[in-house]
C-alpha cells in the first residue's frame, strides 16, 4: 500500500467486487466443493453420496495403477524439468554470448512459447507416427520399432519429448533476460581475476542466476503436472488404456470418463495439497532470497 | 612492479568509430598515471585495452617485459578497480577478496594471510563475512581496492572509481588510494574526468581529447605550461579566461576590441592567436594605469576563501579569482592582466605558442 | 627499457587469443542454429505438408517439400463444414477463438486493474483480507479444481455459452499480482501531484495511471490473448456443441479423425487446420516481442 492513499467511503469496495465474484464463485466454492466431495462416495446416478471419510484416499493408495501413474508422474515431471531447464539455460548463454544474428536467434528460440500444448502434441503424433514418422524412421534406422501408443515406454518418450520441446522456450527467455541483467563490469572483473569461461560460469554467472533458476523451477513443475494435459491428450488420442499418463490425466479420466467422482475429489486434493507445498516452498525462497543490489 | 609501455595503440570499433588514435605513453615503475579528459575522450577504451577487455586494432602494449596484446585479461597480471564496484553480490566480503587468489591456485593460508592483510590495511576486518548488499558505498569502494591489492599485480587499473562516491568521501579516499598506491608501489593508471582528482593525485596526468593525447606532463606542466587551448581550459576552475587577439611578429599583443595590453619578450609568431589567463593572476583595481583594460563587473560569487567577480572585458567574458582579503575596490573596474602570466596560443591550432 | 623493447620485436605476434575466440564462436553459432532447427523444423514439416493431399501423409508421413493443394487444403479447414453435426468449418472456431481470446485478455486486464488499483491506492477495511483471499488463488491452478467448476458452470446452465467458457479462466489473480507490483512502482510523489492539483480517484487512474501503464497493459495483452487461446481442457469440457469449438478444442477432432480406420483421413487438411491454430498466437509473439518478454520476465519480480 502507498503511503498516500485515497480514503473513500465505496470505490474500493466497487473496485473489488467483479474480482472477488469471480474468485467466490469460481475458486473457492469450487475447491471448497472438491474438498467435500473427496470425502463421500458418489452415488453414479447423481443421487447425492454417502460420507465414507478418509476411504477415498485409502482406496487411493492401494490402488497399485494410481501408485505406478505416480511414479510415472514424478519420473516425467523431473525428465521434462531438468532437460527443458538444461536446453533453455545452454541456448540463452549461447544467445548471450554471440554477436551476430543474436536478435534472430533469440526470435527463433521462444516462438513456440506461443504453441498450445495440444497443437505440439499433434505435431508429436505426426512426428512419432507409427511406421513413417519421421522419429520413428530415425528409429527405425537402428532397428528399432517406435511404437506410441502402444509401447509404454515408446509412448513416454515420445511424451516427455514433446513436453521439453514446448518448454524449453520460456526457460529460454527467463534465463537469458537473467544473463542480460548481470552488470557488465561484473563479468569483467570475473574475467580479469579468473580465465577459465567455464569455471567463471559456475563461479559467478550462474550464481548470479539462481533467483532466475529457482522461479523457474517451480514453474517448469507446475508446468510439467497441469500444462502437459494437451500434449498428453492428445498424444493418447484420447484414449488412455495402459498408457501412461500423469496424475492430472488421471483426474480427468476418472472424473470425466470413467465418473468416479469420490476418487477423482480425492486425487484433485492431493494434487491441491502437492501445489500448494510448492508454492510455500517457492515463497520461502523467494523471502530467502539475497538481494543482489 | 613494472613498467607499462604503449606504442602506436589503435582502436577502430567494427562500426568503424575510432575510439583512440595511435597512443604512445611510456609508464615508470611504480608511477601513478592519470587519464583525463571529457566524455567520449577514449580514456576509457584506453584503460580497457590495457586490461584486455577491448581488442587492440594496432600497436603494442607491454606490461613489464611482456607483450601482451593477445593475452587473456586474467594472463596479464593486472588489477582492476570499476567505476560500480563490480563486487560479486553472491560473495562475503572476504570471499570477494579471495576470489583471484582461489584461481590462481594459492595455497588457503596464504589467501588467508592476505585477505586479512588487506582488511587490515583498509579498516574492513569487521565487514568479512558481511556481503556487498549490506555495506555502505564507501565500504564497497575499500572491499573493491582490497580485490585488488590482494593480488598484487604489476599493475592497477582504476576506472572513474570515485565518481558514485559523495564530495566528502571523494576526498577521503581520493587520499587514502594514493597513500596505498605509494605504501605499495604499484604502478597505475587512473581514469577520471575529474580535473581535481587528476591534480591531487597524478604524478603524471595525460590528457585526452577526441581519441588523441593532447598533453603528457606532472599536474604543475599542466598547468602553468598547458599545452593547446583544449587543455588550458580543460584544467583549472573557473576556467582560464580566453581573449581573441593577434601577436605581430615582434611580441605585442592587440586584443580583438580592447587594443594592446603588453608585448611579449621577442616572439617571432605573427598572426590570430588566443591569449589565456588564470582567473587568479588578474587583478582587479580603480586607477587606470599601464596597459589596464575596463573591466565591467556583473556579479559575484562568494566561495568563502576566495570570491569570483564575473564580468565583461570589452565584449568577452571574463571572470577574475580574488583572494577572500582582497575586496572589491569601489567605482570603475580595471583588470590589469600581467604579460608573464599570458598563455598564448595559435588560434587555428589551438597550440601554444612559445614565448 | 632497451631489452623489453628488444624481447617484444622477438616475440611471434601471432594472435593467439584471436584464434581461440574463433572456435568458440563457431561452436556458439553451431548449438544455436541446431537449437533453432529443432524449433522450427516439427512446424516447417508440417506446413509443407497441408500442401499435399492426403495420400502423401498416409504412405510417407510429414514431407520435406511443396505440393500443389496448398490452397485447397486451406480453403477446406477454413470454409468445408465437418464434425459430427457437420456444421463447424474453420472459421465459425476461428472466431471462436478470437473471442475467447479476446474476451479472456480484456476481461482480465480490466477486472485486474481495478483489483490491483483498490489494492495499491486505497486505505479501507478489510484490505488486508481481500489480498489475501484474490492472491490465495495463485496457489491452486485450474486443473485440480477443473471437476467442481464444471459443475458450478452446469448449475448455473453456463455450458456451451461464452461467458461459462471465459470467466471462469478469469478467476485466479496472476493479472492482478502483475499490476499490484507494477502500480507498486510508480512513484509516490505522482499521487501527491495529483492531490495537490486536485485529481480524485477516477480522475487519477483515468488520467495519470492508465496512460502510465500502457506498455504494462500491452504487455498483459499479450500474454493473456495467447494464455486464453490455446485452453484446451476447459474448453473440452465447457463446449460440447460443436458451434462453440475453438480451434483448440478441435485439435481434439483433428486427431480423432486421423485414428478414423474407416477411411483414409484428410491429413493435409488436418495440417492445415493445424498451422491456422497456431499461427495468430506466434505471430503475435514474435511481432511483439519485446513487450510480451518484458510482461513475462517483470511479472516475476
Amino acid at each position: 500500500m502507498k503511503r498516500a492513499a485515497f480514503t473513500h467511503p465505496w470505490m474500493p469496495v466497487l473496485l473489488l467486487i467483479p474480482q472477488l465474484t469471480i474468485i467466490v464463485f469460481f475458486f473457492y466454492w469450487p475447491a471448497v466443493e472438491a474438498l467435500r466431495s473427496s470425502f463421500y462416495l458418489q452415488d453414479p446416478f447423481g443421487f447425492g453420496g454417502t460420507f465414507v471419510g478418509l476411504e477415498n484416499y485409502f482406496t487411493l493408495f492401494q490402488n497399485k495403477e494410481y501408485l505406478r501413474i505416480s511414479l510415472f508422474t514424478v519420473i516425467f515431471t523431473l525428465s521434462v524439468t531438468f532437460f527443458s531447464l538444461a536446453f533453455g539455460l545452454v541456448f540463452a548463454v549461447k544467445a548471450d554470448k554471440v554477436l551476430r544474428g543474436a536478435s534472430t536467434y533469440k526470435t527463433m528460440l521462444m516462438w513456440v512459447y506461443a504453441v498450445a500444448p495440444p497443437v505440439a502434441g499433434l505435431l508429436g503424433v505426426s512426428l512419432f507416427y507409427q511406421g513413417h514418422g519421421l522419429i520413428t524412421q530415425i528409429f527405425a534406422l537402428f532397428g528399432y520399432e517406435f511404437v506410441v501408443g502402444v509401447n509404454y515406454k515408446d509412448t513416454a518418450f515420445a511424451m516427455i519429448a514433446v513436453s521439453i520441446w514446448k518448454q524449453v522456450p520460456i526457460n529460454f527467455i527467463f534465463f537469458l533476460s537473467g544473463l542480460q541483467s548481470v552488470p557488465r563490469s561484473i563479468r569483467e572483473a570475473a574475467m580479469i581475476e579468473n580465465g577459465s569461461p567455464f569455471n567463471r560460469f559456475w563461479t559467478i554467472t550462474f550464481p548470479l542466476l539462481a533467483p532466475t533458476a529457482f522461479f523457474l523451477l517451480i514453474t517448469n513443475i507446475t508446468y510439467s503436472l497441469f500444462d502437459t494435459f494437451g500434449v498428453i491428450d492428445v498424444m493418447l488420442r484420447s484414449e488412455p488404456g495402459n498408457n501412461p499418463m500423469t496424475l492430472t490425466y488421471k483426474v480427468y479420466v476418472d472424473g470425466f470418463r470413467g465418473n468416479e467422482l469420490g476418487g477423482s475429489s480425492a486425487q484433485s486434493v492431493i494434487l491441491m495439497v502437492l501445489v500448494l507445498a510448492l508454492t510455500v516452498f517457492q515463497f520461502r525462497l523467494i523471502e530467502r532470497r539475497i538481494h543482489y543490489t | 612492479m613494472a613498467h607499462v609501455s604503449l606504442k602506436a595503440l589503435e582502436k577502430i570499433y567494427p562500426n568503424g568509430y575510432h575510439a583512440v588514435h595511435g597512443t604512445d605513453l611510456e609508464i615508470q615503475d611504480g608511477e601513478f598515471i592519470v587519464l583525463v579528459g571529457p566524455s567520449g575522450c577514449g580514456k576509457s577504451t584506453l584503460l580497457r585495452m590495457i586490461a584486455g577487455l577491448e581488442d587492440i586494432t594496432s600497436g603494442d602494449l607491454e606490461i613489464g617485459d611482456r607483450w601482451v596484446n593477445d593475452l587473456d585479461p586474467a594472463d596479464r597480471d593486472i588489477a582492476m578497480v570499476f567505476q560500480n564496484y563490480a563486487l560479486y553480490p553472491h560473495m562475503t566480503v572476504y570471499n570477494n577478496m579471495a576470489y583471484g587468489l582461489r584461481n590462481r591456485k594459492i595455497s588457503k593460508e596464504d589467501i588467508d594471510a592476505a585477505v586479512r592483510g588487506a582488511a587490515d590495511m583498509l579498516n574492513l576486518n569487521d565487514y568479512l563475512d558481511r556481503r556487498p548488499s549490506q555495506l555502505s558505498g564507501g565500504q564497497r569502494q575499500r572491499v573493491a581496492m582490497g580485490r585488488a591489492i590482494v593480488r598484487e599485480p604489476a599493475l592497477f587499473l582504476f576506472d572513474e572509481p570515485l565518481s558514485n562516491l559523495d564530495a566528502k568521501l571523494r576526498n577521503q579516499m581520493r587520499i587514502e588510494i594514493r597513500n596505498l598506491q605509494k605504501k605499495l608501489g604499484t604502478t597505475s593508471v587512473y581514469v577520471t574526468h575529474d580535473q581535481v582528482e587528476a591534480m591531487t593525485m597524478a604524478d603524471r596526468i595525460v590528457v585526452l581529447n577526441a581519441g588523441q593525447i593532447e598533453q603528457i606532463g606532472t599536474p604543475a606542466e599542466i598547468y602553468h605550461q598547458p599545452a593547446s587551448v583544449f587543455v588550458a581550459s580543460f584544467m583549472g576552475a573557473p576556467p582560464m579566461n580566453m581573449l581573441e587577439a593577434t601577436l605581430n611578429g615582434a611580441g605585442a599583443i592587440e586584443v580583438a576590441g580592447l587594443g594592446a595590453i603588453g608585448a611579449l619578450n621577442s616572439t617571432p609568431y605573427s598572426g590570430p592567436v588566443k591569449v589565456g589567463i588564470r582567473p587568479e593572476k588578474v587583478k582587479l583595481s580603480n586607477r587606470q594605469e599601464g596597459d589596464n583594460q575596463p573591466f565591467i563587473h556583473e556579479f559575484t560569487e562568494e566561495l568563502g576563501a576566495a570570491r569570483l567577480v564575473h564580468g565583461r572585458l570589452g565584449d568577452m567574458p571574463f571572470v577574475v579569482n580574488l583572494h577572500q582579503e582582497d575586496m572589491i575596490p569601489e567605482g570603475a573596474l580595471f583588470a590589469s592582466l600581467p604579460v608573464e602570466t599570458l598563455h598564448v596560443f595559435e588560434a587555428d591550432t589551438g597550440k601554444r605558442v612559445a614565448v | 627499457m632497451k631489452s623489453s623493447v628488444t624481447s617484444a620485436t622477438n616475440l611471434p605476434k601471432i594472435n593467439r587469443r584471436r584464434r581461440l575466440v574463433k572456435w568458440e564462436t563457431v561452436i556458439d553459432h553451431s548449438v544455436l542454429i541446431l537449437g533453432s532447427a529443432l524449433m522450427l523444423f516439427p512446424v516447417l514439416l508440417t506446413i509443407m505438408t497441408s500442401s499435399y493431399d492426403k495420400l502423401a501423409f498416409a504412405k510417407n508421413g510429414l514431407q520435406f517439400g511443396w505440393s500443389d493443394k496448398f490452397i485447397e487444403n486451406y480453403n477446406k479447414a477454413l470454409f468445408e463444414p465437418s464434425g459430427f453435426s457437420g456444421t463447424i468449418d474453420g472459421m465459425t472456431m476461428l472466431s471462436n477463438s478470437l473471442i475467447l481470446g479476446l474476451g479472456f485478455a480484456v476481461g482480465k486486464i480490466v477486472i485486474s486493474m481495478m483489483a490491483a488499483y483498490a489494492i495499491v491506492y486505497f486505505r479501507f477495511r478489510f484490505a488486508t483480507f481481500s489480498f489475501w483471499i484474490i492472491f490465495t488463488t495463485l496457489l491452486l491452478p485450474l486443473e485440480v479444481r477443473i471437476l467442481p467448476s464444471y459443475e458450478v458452470i452446469q448449475s448455473f446452465g453456463l455450458t456451451n455459452t461464452y461467458t461459462g467458457l471465459i470467466v471462469p479462466l478469469i478467476a485466479s489473480a496472476t493479472g492482478t499480482f502483475f499490476f499490484r507490483q507494477f502500480f507498486r512502482s510508480v512513484p509516490e510523489e505522482l499521487v501527491e501531484a495529483a492531490r495537490i492539483d486536485g485529481a480524485g480517484p477516477v480522475k487519477f487512474f483515468i488520467d495519470i495511471l492508465v496512460p502510465l501503464s500502457k506498455t504494462m497493459i500491452a504487455a498483459m495483452f499479450i500474454i493473456m490473448f495467447v494464455f486464453g487461446w490455446n485452453q484446451y481442457l476447459w474448453p473440452t469440457l465447457i463446449t460440447t456443441e460443436e458451434g462453440m469449438f475453438t480451434l483448440v478444442r478441435g485439435i481434439k477432432n483433428i486427431i480423432q479423425s486421423f485414428t478414423d480406420s474407416n477411411a483414409i483421413p484428410e491429413y493435409g487438411v488436418g495440417m492445415a487446420l493445424t498451422i491456422i491454430t497456431m499461427l495468430p498466437p506466434v505471430l503475435i509473439v514474435v511481432f511483439f516481442q519485446s513487450w510480451f518478454v518484458k510482461g513475462l520476465t517483470e511479472s516475476d519480480k
